[in-house]
């Protein structure tokens, strides 16, 4: 579904991305795992157009999309809730999920409808303004955004920052739902335990490289991925 | 009942300085840039009209829809050519071009109008209206008239429509917007458009209230709206609309009770007290900072 072939990214001068490679399989979860300034959300911001890349390509679905700008990913099948939510602030939840949708148009209200299904405490909230939501909400609100436009690969940065353990429990739950439903996901994560424990695949990172991969299952039993999250060299 | 017929004229007059402003702030918020060549788009579109009207012996309301068009083109053109290669530049850069842009479009005026002010056709014609003592003039009607549905339309446009929609969301988050695969260029570019329409409308009224048009005659309309902008909140479309309004009456209860000379000062006196005490303005919004 997706393959990310020897990529490099800078910022001016510094060089965040080294050589990077790596796929996601239909039907897969898989999980980029790495320290605060891996390169995880930089990575994940150059697959969906945000960012680009001095070299290699980024094939999805069979289509190259190193050049595609961002706003086409979208009707491609492709969605990514950024770190930190990135919700509209200023507007509604409902509006919210309209912009989710932008691109699609059709059967907007039955999808606004299992959205909410999903998370009902969206619905009560619905007319409410989302910059008044708690970061829970919010995250609900970003994930439920992102489903609105049905993308085969869900992008997931970092979605239980600044939550309560019940509630990463909760996002959690979510994803996998999503992904019965036939969604490929992505998912970056601090939370390494949590993170294996639904991928079938990881990749690590430091500095900007793939230094182990195998599945979660592996990492999960592997010394080094210990040394990894706890921001180790 | 001197005071009520100066309040009406500053309404009038203060709706011309919203429209102006709706398209400093529109631009501000979803381009994030200061377009100072935004005043002389209301000298081209009172141009138009008398080249319309006066030269070619064209109807007038085909002199507005003509005005109306080169204005959108022209903005649209402007921003295309001047601001889209700046996108990622710094901000200062982006705000000298817009400045280099004001004084070619001032010059180019001068190269084909000359110095002298030209004088606006009648395009409005009807007759001051009567209530007792008071006596409103037609333009007033007619500006306020016009000025009010643009601003209800605009405003049902930004809440209730798509591409309205579209336009709150890149101008809280450019790339929040582009990964809902909102096209940030092409928001920008209908921006340009709505705002250089509103401001050869407000041209339009312009000369129609002043009577003559100068290359130089869109620049302290244009500042004025700047000053309405930023004295509703910057970046607010109710903002804009309620700055330029009040900005209006102020400088005519200032001219009418205090002084003509002193009015353009008493204007920006009143603006730097409101930024004072609220620094984003009447409306604005705080950034909103939640991590
Ligand atoms: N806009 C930027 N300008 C310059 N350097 C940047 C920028 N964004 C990120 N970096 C640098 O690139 C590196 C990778 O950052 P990135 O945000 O991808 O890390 P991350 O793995 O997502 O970290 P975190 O877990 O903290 O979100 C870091 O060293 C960071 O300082
Ligand atoms: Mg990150």
């Amino acid at each position: 579904m997706l393959k990310v072939e020897n990529i490099n990214v800078y910022y001016g001068q510094i060089h965040a991305i080294k050589d990077v490679s790596f796929e996601v399989h239909e039907g897969e979860i898989v999980s980029l795992i790495g320290a605060n300034g891996a390169g995880k959300s930089t990575i994940l911001k150059t697959i969906s157009g945000l960012l680009r890349s001095k070299t290699g390509h980024i094939t999805f679905k069979g289509e190259d999309i190193s050049k595609t700008e961002a706003y086409k990913l979208v009707p491609k099948g492709l969605a990514h809730v950024p770190e930190g939510r990135r919700i509209f602030l200023q507007m509604t939840v409902k509006e919210n999920l309209e912009m989710g949708a932008y691109t699609k148009g059709e059967n907007m209200a039955e999808d606004i409808e299992s959205v909410y299904n999903h998370f009902p405490r969206l619905r009560e909230r619905q007319n409410q303004i989302a910059g008044t939501l708690s970061g829970g909400e919010q995250q609900m609100l970003a994930m439920g955004r992102a489903m609105m436009s049905h993308p085969d690969l869900l992008i997931l940065d970092e979605p239980s920052m600044g939550l309560a353990p019940i509630l990463v429990q909760g996002i959690f739950d979510i994803i996998k739902e999503f992904h019965k439903m036939g969604t490929t996901i992505l998912l970056v994560e601090q939370n390494a335990e949590m993170a294996l424990s639904i991928a079938d695949r990881a990749y690590v990172l430091e500095s900007g490289r793939v230094v182990l991969t195998g599945t979660g299952e592996e990492l999960k039993a592997s010394d080094q991925i210990k040394k990894a999250y706890l921001g180790g060299n | 009942m001197s005071f009520l017929s100066n309040l009406i004229s500053g309404l009038s007059l203060g709706s011309i300085y919203a429209l102006i402003a709706l398209g400093y702030t529109m631009v501000y918020g979803i381009a994030k840039m200061l377009n100072f060549a935004h005043g002389d788009v209301i000298m081209v579109g009172a141009f138009t009209v008398i080249v319309a009207v006066n030269s070619m012996g064209l109807p007038a309301v085909l002199g507005i829809v003509l005005s109306v068009l080169i204005c959108v083109v022209m903005g649209v053109t402007i921003e295309r050519i001047a601001y889209k290669p700046l996108r990622s530049s710094p901000p200062l850069s982006v705000l000298i071009t817009a400045i280099g842009v004001s004084y070619f479009l001032q010059s180019l005026a001068l190269i084909i109008f000359g110095s002298t002010q030209k004088s606006f056709p009648k395009v409005f014609n009807m007759e001051p209206v009567h209530l007792g003592e008071l006596t409103i003039k037609g333009e007033s009607i007619e500006t306020l008239v016009v000025t009010t549905a643009i601003m209800i339309g605009l405003t049902l446009f930004i809440n209730k429509t798509k591409m309205g929609k579209a336009m709150r969301a890149v101008s809280e988050d450019r790339a929040a917007a582009e990964l809902m695969g909102i096209s940030v260029n092409k928001t920008i570019t209908v921006t340009f458009a709505i705002g250089s329409a509103l401001a050869s409308v407000a041209g339009l009224f312009f000369g129609a209230t002043y009577g003559f048009i100068g290359p130089y005659t869109g620049s302290m309309p244009g500042i004025k709206a700047f000053v309405a902008a930023v004295f509703g909140g910057i970046g607010s479309i109710p903002g804009a609309m309620l700055g330029g309004i009040l900005l209006g009456v102020i400088e005519n209860l200032a001219k009418a009770y205090i002084s003509t000379e002193l009015s353009d000062a008493i204007v920006f006196g009143v603006l730097v007290l409101v930024l004072c005490l609220k620094p984003t303005g009447l409306l604005g919004k705080k950034i909103n900072e939640k991590v």
